[in-house]
């Protein structure tokens, strides 16, 4: 119980931490620390029904969320020469306060809903839910494709926190389905920020191109 | 059978990416889409055993979008390897810009494209809610590279659009699976299989708040998907700037496996009595699409985007149709099918235009009829069957869904939807007319003139393509066989459906409509 809620209180940090950065690269390391945090979810919040299912749940994600994306991702942004300050639709102190809103407002609706009885902590809706407003919120205010993406690297942790939190009894199959397909999906997404900075460094270069017989 | 089904076109992508020549691609690709074909024809014949614990199994639902899914995916693959033929120099000069760009390697694309056909068949075959979820994320996943196969800045965004925004709506979507998840839990602390079957039998037992959220975050997830206003804004940029054989697919098979997982949500909440629930959300958010459509499609000047906005609003009219239940469920499933017909042959059509022409935009073409006789008339037959002209399957699908609202009492959404289809009718006709009628080259009077660097593409020009830096098309009427068989089958197929529905494909069409409530 204990464990858990500072899980998740670390997961608020990370992301109210979000919310206020503007250094790309303290970004990517944020996410990926939230991710390892995660990780360690499923162990915690099932403890006294610990099984293989959970233990390998929890070593993919941390291996997923924790080394690969950030790995790929400071690729892509190194490659990709964009670690200046982002200049964001909304700013960050505002971001912030809206930040501090949307946990009340998660904690408030929450409070609505009929919560299963064995869950590990009362505070797993809320937090979940306010992740999905911060990454949502993330993906709508930042104009970079890479903070996009980590936005929606937020948002999927949201929805893996009420997963894993409170409805626990998903097959291993689907759970191995759904960590596949962010995978992909950030892998793709990958490889489309390679190309938006290829097409927009070096667009004035391919048309020199034009002038040959 | 239908572990067959799935990996036959997931291991032929796979092979696909591996493969060393371009011949040997695209037998595979035709070969596959055969095979796949007569697979999901046989099913028609025998049902298919359950498999994986009744996770994948074969029911009415599934069996209709399969073999629309199939079907169009053996016919669009004849006009890719044509296509593939014209486009096999990979670099090509922009139409509207004018600079160069490159293809993606053909390996990518037809690999791809074979992925996508896996992930569509695993949608149909899903029993699984958790599994319906992967597949249709992966639907998307493996279409984004096919939109972004010419590449430029302009696919790029709608690449990145699609991705992102069907992403996002695909993850709340996942949420909505989880909160099925606790729905689903027992207060004895055990959980029924998210097996629709399972969900069905024991709907009484769901916990309704749980549920009524979970179905209404599936609508935005899915919804997304699917492309119901006001949540389609992915959907004309990627359907303009994919090529036309990708769009085809996009609007005549992609949305509709978004359209399937939502019937299964439906079903689940017309067995647990929630039926009016989420029938008032489909009410809704198909008068929303019907009317955003229609406003779109009123002075719309890229021929791809009006038919991308068509999809937009006949997929309004598929989420009216199961809205209205009964008849009107019996109306949309037979009008899924009419619209993926028509509208792929339109896509393939435009395909056809913006080859010739070389441009996407409606004033600027001109004289169809003159340039490319066969296009130009099978244009004017797809602009009649996409508008539901008697006596094309779409009049007959269009009028089942407007009587089920006449006679279900919902008098006002019968006259809005007619009064805005009579907005699209006079939106397109003068879209497709002037299109097609007109003196071919007048529109190069009206043109701004280009820069001397744009005169001399490097490539040569595709052989029904322009005349090294001329504007005016070619005259000749050498028109592909490739170009006009598919298109001009699928005109048929609508035209047949229009004239006579078979038996059997009507008792499918009951079945479903049977499960998704209302009154018949």
């Amino acid at each position: 119980m204990l464990t858990t809620n500072f899980i998740l209180v670390l997961v608020v940090l990370t992301n109210l931490k979000l919310l206020g950065s503007s250094r790309l690269g303290a970004s990517i390391r944020v996410v990926a620390a939230q991710g390892v945090v995660l990780g360690f979810l499923p162990i915690l919040a099932h403890w006294h029904e610990l099984s293989l299912h959970f233990a390998l749940l929890a070593a993919g994600t941390i291996a997923i969320k924790g080394i690969v994306f950030p790995w790929f991702l400071f690729r892509a942004v190194r490659e990709a020469e964009v670690i200046r300050e982002i200049e964001p639709y909304v700013g960050y102190v505002a971001s912030l306060v809206l930040g501090v809103l949307a946990l009340g407002v998660s904690f408030w609706m929450c409070m609505r809903l009929p919560m299963p009885e064995n869950i590990a902590s009362p505070w797993l809706a809320p937090v979940a839910l306010f992740s999905i407003f911060a990454g949502l919120f993330l993906i709508v205010s930042r104009k970079r494709a890479v903070n996009q993406v980590l936005g929606f690297l937020v948002l999927e942790n949201g929805i893996y926190t009420f997963g894993v939190g409170v409805a626990a009894r998903t097959p291993l199959l689907v759970e191995v389905g759904v960590l596949l397909d962010v995978f992909v999906a950030v892998f793709v997404m990958g490889i489309t920020i390679f190309h938006i900075n290829r097409e927009f460094d070096h667009i004035d270069v391919d048309r020199l191109s034009a002038l040959k017989d | 059978m239908i572990f067959a089904l799935v990996i036959l076109p997931l291991l032929a992508g796979l092979a696909a990416f591996a493969l060393p020549s371009s011949a040997m691609r695209r037998s595979l690709l035709v070969g596959t889409a055969l095979a796949h074909a007569a697979l999901a024809a046989t099913c028609w014949k025998w049902t298919p055993a359950p498999a994986l614990g009744g996770w994948l199994a074969l029911d009415a639902a599934g069996l209709l979008f399969l073999s629309i899914t199939s079907g169009l995916f053996l016919v669009v693959s004849f006009y890719v390897i044509g296509y593939l033929g014209q486009e096999a120099n990979r670099r090509a000069t922009d139409m509207e810009e004018g600079f160069l760009f490159d293809n993606a390697p053909e390996a990518v694309f037809i690999g791809c494209l074979l992925l996508f056909l896996a992930a569509m068949t695993l949608v149909t075959v899903s029993q699984h809610f958790g599994l319906i979820w992967v597949a249709i994320e992966a639907t998307t996943l493996a279409s984004a590279p096919l939109i972004y196969f010419h590449r430029h800045h302009r696919s790029l965004e709608a690449t990145w659009k699609y991705l992102l925004i069907c992403s996002v709506g695909i993850a709340l979507a996942l949420l909505a699976n989880f909160f099925l998840g606790v729905a689903a839990t027992q207060a004895n602390n055990g959980i029924f299989p998210m097996v629709l079957s399972e969900l069905v039998t024991h709907a009484q037992a769901l916990q309704m708040p749980w549920l009524k959220v979970a179905c209404l975050l599936f609508f935005v997830g899915y919804g997304t998907k699917m492309g119901l206003a006001p949540l389609h804004t992915w959907l004309p940029d990627a359907h303009s700037e994919a090529p036309s054989a990708v769009s085809a697919l996009l609007s005549g098979a992609v949305l509709n496996c978004a359209f399937l997982g939502l019937i299964r949500v439906q079903q689940v909440c017309v067995a647990a009595g929630l039926g009016d629930f989420g029938r008032d959300v489909w009410l809704a958010l198909g008068l929303v699409s019907v009317v955003v459509g229609a406003v779109f499609i009123l002075g719309q000047t890229d021929y791809k985007r009006l038919l991308a906005y068509s999809s937009v609003e006949h997929m309004g009219l598929l989420a009216l149709g199961v809205g209205l239940g009964g008849a009107g469920a019996f109306g949309a499933m037979l009008h899924a099918v009419n619209h993926s017909l028509a509208k792929v042959m339109l896509f393939l059509l435009s395909g056809n235009i913006l080859a010739r022409y070389q441009t996407k935009n409606i004033t600027q073409v001109r004289g169809l009829l003159k340039v490319a006789p066969v296009t130009g008339l099978l244009w004017i037959v797809g602009f009649l069957a996409i508008t539901g002209t008697p006596p094309f399957g779409l009049f007959l699908s269009k009028f089942i869904i407007l009587k089920a609202a006449f006679d279900t009492g919902h008098v006002w959404i019968a006259i809005i939807v007619l009064a805005f289809l009579a907005v699209i009718f006079i939106g397109m006709t003068t879209a497709f007319f002037a299109m097609a009628q007109g003196e071919p080259g007048k529109q190069t009077a009206g043109l701004p003139s280009r820069s001397p660097l744009d005169k001399e593409p490097v490539s040569p020009p595709t052989p029904a393509g322009l005349r090294r830096g001329s504007l005016r098309p070619r005259f000749a009427s050498d028109e592909d066989w490739w170009q006009i068989a598919p298109p001009a089958l699928l005109g048929l197929l609508v035209l047949w459906l229009g004239l006579a529905v078979p038996g059997k494909l009507s008792d499918v069409l009951h079945q479903i409509a049977a499960t998704l409530g209302g009154t018949p």
